[in-house]
């Protein structure tokens, strides 16, 4: 065990951390826009629409998340029509490659956890906000999304931590994550347990808080 | 749609081999994952707090941890503890260690954590009343076991197990760097050399999702063939 490599270590991975923390944060905070929408669409009454977005689901819930992440970063770039346009600013970064394809992935998983949610709300609470004669709208936004909210967040705090494992993936993208910085150590000193102790306790000790947050939220909302 | 002509013109025959390889990788490490769920249930279903504490350590960490660290882990560290050990024997040229069985074993310790978890779940949810039943009828333990016990077990536990392996399935793409031919690396090689890396990923993910439709689909059946009544 070399403890003066895993002391020398953790600064570099700890600043890593920020790497993953943002990918993370910005990925779901994009995915669950995406979620909520497919989400919705999921509901409505045109069969084009749900067939979309029940595509849309299971395309990116049937692959691997390694895959999406090189069809975005790999294969977008070979379509000279994008090349000249303004998107081509944002697709030849691989940070937002990346963000792409980790919102669009959680957006899909999301949109799932979403639409159970919206499923098995009693359909008492909308009918009594209809003969109170609140516009559906408003049934939306107040009655549907925050009930739907409360009832996935256990699911939805899984979906949050599989996706911090998820942005790993950042790391075959040249981006240096978490696991990027920790390969990079370990490809360099041929230490891989003592980098595989701490990187992996720092992502351990995220999974705790989020684990605690979300139960915190869900104590806070009430849910049972 | 040259590019997927078999023989030496086109890709099919090697992409055909490397989704076959993915089945492989993905078969072998679930039984890994569920011999690891074998061994690990009965710990963290013991009474005793050290056998708790490992099969809890065992879940929780692989579980909160990437899998791309832990097959990092595997791929740099399988070879250097398989030399440790040879040297204890007096053996010590190079050994490497072949890519199939690193990765499958990596991915099956991760699957084996999953499987665990739902092994656990399911013997939990069996009613008191079952185990009470076959002491207060003096079964031997081994009928008890596998004839009351295990089979309503598997009945609770297989829709979960089927998620496990879509789980399984989706990872052993990450096993690809570390140079094992499966779909996403044949597909890295062939979109290398023609530089088309638009199709042959999109043509990966196609595969993917045969493989995961198709595995849906047998799962459903056996999930159906299990939940009937007895």
């Amino acid at each position: 065990m070399d403890l003066d490599l895993m002391i020398n270590s953790l600064p570099k991975l700890l600043s890593a951390t920020l790497t993953t923390l943002k990918l993370l944060s910005l990925s779901l905070i994009f995915g669950l826009t995406i979620g909520l929408i497919f989400a919705i669409m999921r509901l409505s009454k045109n069969k084009l629409i749900t067939n979309f977005s029940y595509g849309f689901s299971y395309i990116f819930r049937g692959t691997p998340l390694l895959v999406q992440i090189f069809i975005i970063y790999f294969g977008l770039g070979q379509i000279e029509y994008l090349r000249s346009t303004i998107l081509w600013i944002i697709l030849k970064e691989p940070y937002w490659c990346a963000i792409i394809a980790f919102s669009l992935n959680t957006g899909a998983y999301t949109s799932e956890i979403l639409r159970s949610a919206f499923q098995t709300i009693k359909p008492g609470f909308i009918e009594a906000g209809k003969s109170l004669g609140i516009s559906s709208k408003i049934i939306i936004y107040k009655i549907q999304i925050p009930i739907a909210i409360r009832q996935s967040l256990p699911a939805y705090g899984n979906e949050i931590i599989l996706m911090l494992k998820g942005t790993s993936l950042a790391s075959t993208v040249t981006l240096m994550d978490l696991t990027g910085v920790a390969k990079y150590i370990i490809s360099t000193t041929f230490k891989p347990i003592e980098v595989f102790i701490v990187a992996g306790s720092i992502y351990l000790f995220l999974t705790f808080l989020i684990h605690n947050f979300i139960k915190f939220a869900e104590k806070k909302m009430g849910t049972n | 749609m040259e590019l997927l002509y078999f023989g030496s013109k086109g890709w099919g025959d090697e992409l055909f081999a490397a989704f076959l390889m993915t089945i492989a990788v993905s078969i072998t490490a679930m039984l890994i994952g569920i011999l690891f769920s074998i061994i690990f249930t009965p710990l963290k279903l013991s009474n005793n707090k050290i056998f708790n504490f490992i099969a809890n350590f065992y879940t929780t960490v692989i579980r909160g941890v990437p899998e791309l660290l832990v097959i990092y882990l595997f791929f740099f560290g399988g070879t250097g503890a398989v030399m440790f050990v040879a040297s204890i024997f007096g053996y010590n040229e190079y050994i490497e260690i072949n890519a199939f069985i690193t990765g499958s074993f990596a991915i099956g310790i991760i699957s084996g954590a999953y499987s665990t978890e739902v092994f656990r779940g399911a013997i939990q949810s069996i009613d008191r009343g079952q185990f009470e039943a076959c002491k207060a009828l003096g079964l031997k333990k081994y009928i008890y076991f596998f004839q009351v016990i295990i089979p309503q077990m598997l009945r609770l536990a297989i829709p979960n197990l089927s998620n496990v392996w879509q789980i399984t399935l989706k990872d052993t793409s990450l096993i690809s760097v570390t140079g094992l031919v499966e779909i996403m690396r044949q597909s890295y090689i062939a979109a290398g050399s023609t530089r088309d890396p638009l199709f042959f990923y999109s043509f990966a993910a196609l595969l993917y999702l045969i493989l995961t439709f198709l595995s849906m689909k047998i799962l459903n059946k056996l999930e159906k063939n299990y939940s009937r009544g007895f």
